[in-house]
Formats: structure tokens, sequence, C-alpha cells
């Protein structure tokens, strides 16, 4: 695997802000509609990254009117305009797949910085 | 068909410019030697010998070493031949590289698939089983079932599918599209998966 690592490293993005699962986060995503391109957010909890280089991807959570919605990004697709942290996350593992059998407050994450 | 052996180095992801998400496996394609150029008055048929990589001398057995000396080339780790080439443009000793393909093009990689073992029919020949798992039955789930007739003709016959060793054969997966070409490192990244492990020697034809 180290070749692939090697020819791919220079693809590999480094532009976003150190973010980890637990955070609360709003993904720039580029919409294409007819002819035009626009930038919609998608905020919500960061509940899983996983895989590496170029194939690497985080999964963003958050509750749509009442409905639990996901969204997985890959790191590295120009679809991906930007990254903003809103808040950072105390959570003690780093897949947070138990937040979707919970609900209302029970599914909320600590803030880090509060105390 | 002229091509080219190559070194299969792994898989990835890259990306179109509308983000789409292209899997590719990456291939170091050559640069090939010509070992040999066959001819239609010598040897009755058109053809180009090529080899690639390097192996150690203690691998190479008496006669291959006494062949790669008269050549005046170092043993390669595998040789192949390959057809359709235009032979008169090229000579022993000359080194053939990635600039044979283009990116876009469709091209046909074969090599070795990984070797899987002894397996059931189920998984080797794509069966669906006999019966169910429930009313009584316990062992029927992954069985051949019937594998003929009986007293006439008594006896099975040849060609039945049965269980056994699968894999390890030479396979071709054709339509494989080039994405992308880096010349300057041999590698060439045809989108799909390729018969074989990570540094099994594949052959890529136009």
């Amino acid at each position: 695997m180290d070749k692939v690592r090697e020819l791919t490293e220079e693809l590999v993005r480094n532009d976003f802000p150190a973010f980890k699962a637990g955070d609360h986060i709003r993904v720039h995503v580029k919409v294409v509609e007819g002819d035009k391109e626009r930038i919609q957010p998608f905020e919500g909890d960061v509940i899983n990254i996983r895989g590496t280089g170029l194939s690497k991807t985080f999964t963003v959570r958050k509750i749509s009117s009442g409905v639990g919605v996901e969204r997985i990004f890959p790191f590295n697709s120009p679809k991906v305009a930007k990254v903003e942290v809103l808040r950072e996350g105390k959570v003690r593992r780093a897949k947070l797949f138990y937040l979707r059998n919970l609900s209302g407050k029970a599914a909320r994450i600590k803030n880090k910085n509060v105390k | 068909m002229p091509g080219l052996l190559a070194k299969k180095l792994g898989m990835t992801n890259i990306f179109t410019e509308d983000g789409q998400i292209v899997p590719v496996t990456i291939l170091e394609a050559g640069p090939c030697k010509v070992y040999a150029v066959k001819t239609k008055e010598k040897d009755g048929y058109e053809s180009l010998q090529l080899g690639f990589g390097e192996r150690k001398e203690k691998n190479v057995n008496k006669p291959q070493k006494s062949y790669f000396e008269k050549i005046g080339l170092k043993a390669p780790k595998l040789l192949k031949e390959f057809r359709n080439f235009d032979i008169s443009l090229y000579k022993v000793g000359d080194e053939i590289n990635t600039s044979l393909f283009t990116v876009g093009e469709k091209v046909k990689v074969s090599g070795r698939n990984k070797g899987k073992g002894f397996q059931g029919v189920v998984r080797r020949h794509g069966f669906g089983g006999v019966g169910s798992s429930t009313h009584g039955q316990s062992d029927r789930e992954r069985a051949p079932g019937s594998i003929g007739a009986s007293s006439y003709p008594s006896r099975v016959f040849p060609g039945q599918r049965m269980a056994g060793r699968m894999g390890f054969e030479n396979t071709t997966i054709r339509n494989l599209k080039i994405v992308k070409i880096i010349p300057e490192k041999n590698i060439i990244m045809v989108k799909g998966a390729v018969p074989g492990s990570i540094n099994s020697i594949v052959a890529i034809n136009k």
C-alpha cells in the first residue's frame, strides 16, 4: 500500500480545520442547479471519520424536522467547498452510531469547552 | 494486441472535476524491454517478446541464463509475447513505456486471479443450494443436489460442476478505461478492479 500512498499523497486535500467525532460542524456543499452553482450549508454533528488518503470520509448527522439525516462526505471531494467547526463536543468514542438510537435530550453532545 | 506488462500496486479513489468518485487500480506499467522480435519469415508469426521487472541472479536457471546472456539483457521477472505491434519499429533492447496508451482508452487487463482454495458449489459455480433451513432439514442449504440420473447412464457426465479448487486461473477483464497516466513514474490508473493480488504482474492489452 505504501506506493499507493506515495502517489496519492500530493492529491490529498489538507485545507480543513481539525475536527473530531462529536464536533458540531457546518459543511459548505457546492450544488449545481441548472447551469448555476451555489453553496448549500449542511450543519450537524460528526459521528464518524473513516478511511485514509483519498478515500477518507466523514459522516455528519442532523435532525431535520424530526427526522434524522446523515450525509457522508469524502474529504477530497471537490464538492465540499469549506468546513467550519462551530462547537467541539465531549465524547468518549470515535464512532457515535449510538446517537441513532437516541432522541431528544438524550441525543445531545456536551460542549467540550464549557465547564 | 500491443500491450505492456505491469505490476499491480493497489486500489484507491480519485475524483473527477464534478465530484464523481472513480474507483481506480494503480498499475506500474513498464518500462518493458524488448527481448526478442519474432518475424514471419523466421518464426511463422509476428510478435514482440517483452520482459518486465528484474529477477535475482540466483533464481535464473542455466538455460535461461545463457538465453539472456546472448541477448545481453538482465533476466526479467516475466517474459511475455505481444502480437500486433508494428515489429519493424522495434529492435531487441528497446524500451516500451506508458506512451503506448492514451487517457480515455479502453484496455484489457489479464493476469492470474487470487486463489480461493477448495470451495463448494455455491461459491464456485453460483448454485443456489438445495433446501431450506427449516422443516426438519439440517444440512442441505449449500448442497449441490443431484449430479445425474441413476441406472442409465450409471455414471457422472464429464464436466459436471462440483466443489473443488477455485481461483488462481488466468483471467481477463475487458473494457477497463484508462483514467490517468503519469509517464514519469510509469503509472497507469484504470477504472475498476484487476485480477490478482497486490504486487502480482498483469498484462495490459489494447
